[in-house]
This record gives structure tokens, C-alpha cells and sequence, in this order.
């Protein structure tokens, strides 16, 4: 009896006629293409995207060069050179980030002791040459000044976890 | 007619001539493309996505667009290739999926020659086919595209027997070559006087070898990306390589077509009373074949490629046995009063 079976079951095309039933469901079902410029999907306050230099609310720029960024990065992407400015205090003449050796692992936003060099939430940005892809401290502070709020705010939420 | 004949004089026939190849094959070519696209809509729905939208309003011009980005590609010739054979392969594999039109009637009256063994012309010149995969697969001096070329060679050799069986059966019920008569020999009532009711197993044989013969997923070792990257195409490269891709859609329509006029009916509706009855035939056959070529879409959404061994076991296997017992079971019941067709 059971090769009875078999027998029509295989040539009745009942499995090919279910699993075409099932693809023919999904045609109908509801699409999850997200349409990327127009639509967009959410994201996390600890996105590690583009990097930004922040700024103390006074204008005074957090970074004190202590290069334990440089010293940190396992891609060796972050170049550093400092002296020491007419008031005494330590600051840095270059801070470039090379965006092609950077891999986002985000250890420099966690060893910066005072909060300076940040990975932000920005994501689309691009470079039609190498050489545009190495970010110098004026072009860093520039991400940092226009994205301020949203840094801060992100750094509020997660601060409970620190 | 009669004016053009004076103004042309000995002319006139071939340009008349040249008027209705291209009234026929422009619109084919049309279907052609707009199939991709149609394909390419179909399988990202089924896949729960939304397919091209981008070009034109809801992805209509991507068919435009990929046309005039493979016309700018470069065409690649391997240094190994034999030239000549390398560029006519891509001709040889288009030209008959083109040239089986002609005796593709879309209603008792509209189509280009009435000849009476057009069944018979359909076959002669589908066959030829496989000479531009085979030609193109050695052509190009490459193993996986001789691989390609083997495997296309092997498979449409088996299915191509099959198919012929499928057709035999329909010959034997519709008492005639001709594809125009074997239509009418299917009118009567309504879709129940189609001779897919009495041939069903000889219509779904008739359907999968079609599915084969076009070289389509799941029977598309011929092409094989997983497993010899592209097959016999693998070296072609912008115009040639699209010739093939068309060649292949223009097979599918052509096999749809064939399928309908034979199987369902060609332009004759599913109910013989008033509403349906209004709409023009050829509409009804190209509703058919649009039908059609949406389950041959389906179809590729849905199974995954057959292994070789499988695809040669269910050809000289399961569907020469199933359409030789088939013909043997239609010659007996013709001879009952059992026989309504």
C-alpha cells in the first residue's frame, strides 16, 4: 500500500504544488524592503560611525593630547603631534584620522579621559580619493560642532553604563 | 496594396515582406524585455522584497536602461576563441526562437503563413536552439563553458523526446499539423473542450520539458552559477552575452505561446456565452501566455536547481515512460464512445 502511495504522491506533484503554494503566499505578503534614501532604519545611541572632536560648552576644545587614542588604536590610524600653547596648557597641532586604516572599533572614544574624540551616528559620507579620506582636527572639530546635540545626547543615555 | 505594388514594382514583395517580419518581431522584442522586468518583480515579491523601482515611475524603464547599459559594455573575445563561431553563436540561438513565430497564429486570421506541418516547422527549428549553446560553449576555448555547452547539449537531447511524445498525443487527438487546426479542434464548449483535460499528463509533461528546453531554473545546469559560474556563456560580454539572455526570454514566450495554442486553447475563451465572448481572441491567447510565463517565473522562485543525474533520470525515466503510456491510453480511449474531443 505505502508504494501505492508513493507512487501518486510523486507523480500527482503534491510536495511541488505545496511549495509553490507557499511561495504564492508570499507573494502576497507584506514587503520589508527598506527604501533607503527615503526610508531609513533605526539606530543605536552607540552607532560608531564617522568621529568628531567635541568642545567644552565654552568653546574650548576637550582634547589635552594625551595620545592615549594614538596609542590605543589597533589600526593605527590616528596620528598626533602637540606643544604647549602660550597659557600653559597641552593641546595638539595635528590630530589627522586616516578613515581608509580605521576599522570603527570605537577604543579611542573609550579611552579619551575627557570625552574629546567621539565616533557619531553619521554613516553616509564618502571620498572619490584616498588622500580626502584622512580627516585633519579642523575637519573633525567642524563634525563635532554641527552634531554637538545629538553627541551629547547620546552620551546621556549611555552614561548610566559607564 | 495595389498602388505600392505599382510605385515599387519587383520590390514590393520583399519589402512587404520585410513590413511584416518587423510588425512581428518588434513587439516580441518588446515582451522580451518587459519580461525581465517582469521576472525581476516577480521573484523579489515572492522573496518579500520590492524588485527595481527606481528607473521611471514604479522600475518601467529599468528594461531601457539595462538595454542601453549592456549596448555600452565592451565585447570581450577570448584570445583562445574561434572569432567567428564566438560572435554567430549568440545569431544561432536567437534566430530560431524568432523564426518559430511565424507560424504562431494569435487568432483564425492574424498570423504570417498558414502552412499545414507547422508543428512540425516548430519542432525542426526549436531544435536548432541548442546549436548556438553548444556552438557559444565551444567557441569560447574556456571549461566551463564547454561544461556548459555538454551538459545543455545532453538535457535538451532527453527532453527533447519527451516533448515531441507530449506533442504526439496532440497531434493524435487534433487530427492535424497545423497549429490554426489544432485550435479549432479544441472549440466546442468552453475551457473543458481544451485538450490539456484529456492530455493532462502529456500538458504537464509538455510544460516541464518546456522548462528544460528553455534552459530554466530548476533545469538550468546549462548556465549552473553555483557550480561552472555561468556555462556557456561565461566568456560573453555586453551586446553578445545580452543576445543570449534574450534568446532565452524569447524561448520562454515562444514555449508559453506553443503551449497555449496547444494545450489551452490558443484564442478561444474559457466560456463560450456573452462577456466572455466579447474580448478579441488574441487577447485571450495573450492573457494564456502571460499566464504561463507567470508560472514559469513562479516555478524558478520556488525549487531549487536539480542535480545532472536527477534531471537525465526524470527525462528518460519518468517522462518518456508517462507520455509513451499516455499516447498508448489516448489511442484506446479514441476508439470508446467514452471520447468526447
Amino acid at each position: 500500500m505505502k508504494w501505492l502511495k508513493d507512487f501518486f504522491r510523486t507523480y500527482l506533484l503534491l510536495e511541488l504544488v505545496q511549495g509553490m503554494v507557499l511561495t504564492g503566499r508570499y507573494l502576497f505578503a507584506r514587503k520589508i524592503t527598506v527604501q533607503f534614501p527615503e526610508e531609513k532604519t533605526p539606530q543605536s545611541n552607540r552607532f560608531r560611525g564617522l568621529h568628531a572632536l567635541r568642545r567644552y560648552p565654552n568653546g574650548e576644545e576637550r582634547c589635552i593630547a594625551c595620545k592615549l587614542c594614538e596609542a590605543v588604536c589597533p589600526a593605527l590610524a590616528i596620528t598626533i603631534e602637540s606643544e604647549q600653547r602660550n597659557d600653559g596648557t597641552r593641546r595638539t597641532t595635528r590630530y589627522d584620522i586616516d578613515l581608509s586604516k580605521c576599522i570603527y572599533c570605537g577604543f579611542c572614544e573609550e579611552s579619551c579621559p575627557v570625552d574629546s574624540i567621539v565616533e557619531t551616528r553619521i554613516l553616509e559620507y564618502h571620498a572619490e580619493k584616498r588622500s580626502e579620506l584622512i580627516y585633519t582636527k579642523q575637519m573633525l572639530l567642524a563634525i563635532g560642532d554641527k552634531n554637538e546635540a545629538q553627541i551629547a545626547a547620546d552620551r546621556a543615555l549611555d552614561a548610566r553604563y559607564r | 496594396m495595389d498602388y505600392f505594388q505599382d510605385l515599387l514594382g519587383p520590390a514590393w514583395p520583399l519589402i512587404w515582406t520585410l513590413v511584416k517580419i518587423i510588425v512581428l518581431v518588434l513587439p516580441i522584442l518588446g515582451a522580451v524585455a518587459y519580461l525581465t522586468l517582469a521576472e525581476r518583480k516577480v521573484i523579489g515579491y515572492i522573496q518579500v522584497r520590492i524588485g527595481p523601482n527606481r528607473v521611471g515611475p514604479r522600475g518601467f524603464l529599468q528594461p531601457i536602461a539595462d538595454a542601453v547599459k549592456v549596448l555600452t559594455k565592451e565585447i570581450i573575445i577570448p584570445s583562445g576563441a574561434n572569432k567567428f563561431l564566438f560572435v554567430t553563436a549568440p545569431v544561432l540561438a536567437i534566430a530560431p526562437a524568432l523564426v518559430a513565430w511565424a507560424v504562431v497564429p494569435f487568432s483564425p486570421e492574424l498570423l504570417l503563413s498558414n502552412i499545414d506541418a507547422g508543428l512540425l516547422f516548430i519542432l525542426a527549428i526549436t531544435s536548432m536552439g541548442v546549436y548556438g549553446v553548444i556552438v557559444g560553449g565551444w567557441a569560447s576555448n574556456s571549461k566551463y563553458a564547454f561544461l556548459g555547452a555538454i551538459r545543455s547539449s545532453a538535457q535538451i537531447v532527453s527532453y527533447e523526446i519527451a516533448m515531441g511524445f507530449a506533442l504526439v498525443g496532440v497531434l493524435m487527438v487534433s487530427h492535424s499539423l497545423n497549429l490554426g487546426e489544432i485550435v479549432k479542434g479544441q472549440q466546442g464548449g468552453g475551457f473543458w473542450s481544451w485538450y490539456f483535460v484529456p492530455l493532462f499528463p502529456l500538458f504537464l509533461v509538455y510544460l516541464i520539458s518546456g522548462v528544460a528546453e528553455t534552459n530554466r531554473a530548476p533545469f538550468d545546469v546549462a548556465e549552473g552559477e553555483t557550480e561552472i559560474v555561468a556555462g556557456f556563456h561565461v566568456e560573453y560580454s555586453g551586446m553578445t552575452f545580452s543576445v543570449f539572455y534574450l534568446a532565452e526570454y524569447a524561448n520562454m514566450i515562444l514555449v508559453s505561446a506553443l503551449c497555449a495554442l496547444m494545450f489551452l486553447g490558443g484564442w478561444l475563451p474559457p466560456f463560450n456565452f456573452a462577456p466572455f465572448t466579447w474580448i478579441p481572441g488574441f487577447l485571450w491567447l495573450l492573457a494564456k501566455i502571460a499566464f504561463l510565463l507567470f508560472v514559469f517565473l513562479w516555478i524558478r522562485a520556488t525549487f531549487p536547481r536539480y542535480r545532472y543525474d536527477q534531471i537525465m533520470r526524470l527525462g528518460w525515466k519518468v517522462f518518456i515512460p508517462v507520455t509513451l503510456v499516455w499516447i498508448v491510453v489516448i489511442g484506446a480511449w479514441m476508439q470508446t464512445p467514452f471520447w468526447l474531443w
